[in-house]
């Protein structure tokens, strides 16, 4: 288990490969789609941000309200397909890391090539778990999106796996592709090919 | 006749909601703690292991589980020999909703519009509730909050009937596949056959509250059930969508009579924080 620290160096963010677990310490900022949008308003207007984003890493939570004498309430990840649209934007502004669940588009992934950033997966519904690594809370923008505002986070051996590096390596393909060929090696599933049923599903996200 | 007054709703409803958000059902725990007998993947049986430490610790330090507390689905049986005095059903439901979101520090996750007005409505209300009529004196609710990453990654079909049970297969093996990380897995899979465009995804949701471990009555759709799983299974998508053996905890089907021109199909999956929580008045 790597431990890393926050702000991720670019050095860091260049070592740390897909399948790396990793223990993340310092400072996140938090954001889901809503505070993605306003974000890259501001870019576009050329307006200062409400905090730093050179070489920052977002976690995209929305937590539970705090119960008293807690910092923070429950507080996994958000599925990041969300923030899809607006990451390349952030990324080529300087963003180094981004903790959510869930694949990303390959406009994500390109952007993340070019500019050395770090997509981590955290365990989607360990909410409780996750809000145990987390020190302090902070509101630094955005209030009135209640719990997508843009909140400082200090973490403490928060842990992640590095989903997708620098140099593009995703283990959402990679993992269930290997996976799927030990089952066949198995002789589990026994699948057969696809192309009978009427429609394919509808993405969500 | 018997009479229960709306208080009592609200209040078993209230303290319902956050039993549901701090308390992973034994069945769920024990499935999770099974899979982490057969995962394989180094990676998927750490993420197996902060699952489970994540229940124990939400069940001991009444945390929610997971922060997303979800949309409040309510499946109520209602005995026709009952008479609810005070506030009527639904409003009861709301309100009991909306006390036990607030008291228990649950994130309230429900805007008032779709597309107009996404604001919050700071209830968690309105809830979603499905009543069934029996017969007899009894008042019985189920809570089952669902959060929005599996349900977003939820599909519907209506399949042509010749497809039969491969076409079935095929359909929710790759809405799985679709699904990947964004559902949460290790997930349960709720499939809804039959009935027609509506009834089909509310049989599949019905599905995800059989206890995980029982079996189907029907031996056909038992071994059906045993060969989907195999089959989501198999698909290498593994916890989280990062690989391995545990893709799914269970398939549960809830099959209807449907049309003779018909076969839908409904595949709702529920991420591995299967929440639900019941009370009979």
């Amino acid at each position: 288990m790597k431990k890393i620290t926050l702000p991720l160096s670019p050095e860091d963010a260049r070592t740390l490969q897909a399948g790396d677990e990793v223990l993340l310490t310092g400072t996140l900022y938090t954001a889901r789609d809503a505070a993605h949008k306003r974000i890259c308003e501001l870019l576009a207007a050329g307006s200062p941000l409400p905090f730093e984003l050179e070489g920052a890493t977002l976690y995209f939570v929305g937590p539970t309200p705090a119960q008293p004498g807690r910092p923070v309430g429950s507080a996994g990840p958000t599925t990041s397909t969300r923030m899809d649209a607006f990451s390349p934007t952030l990324i080529a502004h300087g963003l180094r890391g981004m903790v959510g669940k869930g694949d990303r588009s390959p406009a994500v992934v390109e952007a993340m090539k070019a500019h050395g950033c770090v997509y981590f997966a955290a365990t989607g519904g360990a909410g409780a778990l996750i809000a145990r690594c987390i020190k302090s809370s902070e509101l630094v923008a955005w209030e009135d999106l209640g719990t997508e505002a843009v909140r400082r986070m200090e973490v403490e051996d928060f842990p992640v796996v590095v989903a997708i590096d620098c140099e593009g390596n995703n283990l959402y393909h990679t993992g269930p592709a290997a996976w799927a060929r030990e089952s066949e090696r198995r002789g589990g599933g026994r699948m057969k090919p696809l192309g009978v049923a009427g429609r394919t599903p509808g993405q969500g996200g | 006749m018997r009479t229960i007054h709306s208080d009592a709703i609200v209040s078993a409803v209230a303290e319902i909601c956050q039993e549901a958000a701090f308390r992973l059902p034994a069945d769920v725990r024990r499935a999770l703690e099974e899979a982490r007998g057969t995962e394989k993947s180094p990676l998927g049986l750490s993420i197996l292991g902060q699952i489970t430490e994540n229940a124990d610790l939400a069940e001991r330090e009444r945390v929610p589980m997971c922060q997303d507390t979800g949309v409040a689905v309510y499946f109520v049986e209602l005995g026709n020999e009952v008479r609810i005095e005070g506030l009527g059903l639904a409003e009861a439901l709301a309100e009991g909703t909306r006390q036990g979101y607030t008291e228990g520090y649950l994130r309230m996750s429900i805007v008032k519009d779709p597309l107009f007005e996404r604001v919050n409505t700071k209830t968690n209300g309105p809830p979603v509730v499905h009543v069934e009529l029996v017969p007899g004196d009894r008042l019985r609710i189920t809570l089952a909050p669902k959060g929005g990453g599996s349900e977003n990654m939820s599909a519907m079909a209506m399949l042509k009937p010749l497809v039969g049970k491969e076409g079935v297969a095929e359909f929710v093996v790759e809405t799985v596949r679709r699904a990947g990380g964004n559902a949460c897995p290790p997930i349960i899979v709720g499939l809804g056959l039959g009935g027609n465009f509506e009834r089909a995804p509310y049989l599949a949701k019905k599905a995800l509250l059989r206890k995980l471990g029982s079996v189907h009555p029907d031996p056909r759709y038992a071994a059906f059930e045993r060969e989907l799983l195999e089959r989501v299974n198999a698909t290498g998508v593994g916890p989280q969508g990062l690989g391995g053996r545990t893709t799914a905890l269970a398939v549960h089907i809830e099959a209807a009579p449907c049309h003779i021109a018909s076969l839908p199909v409904a595949v709702n999956l529920n991420c591995h924080a299967a929440r639900h929580a019941s009370v009979e008045l």
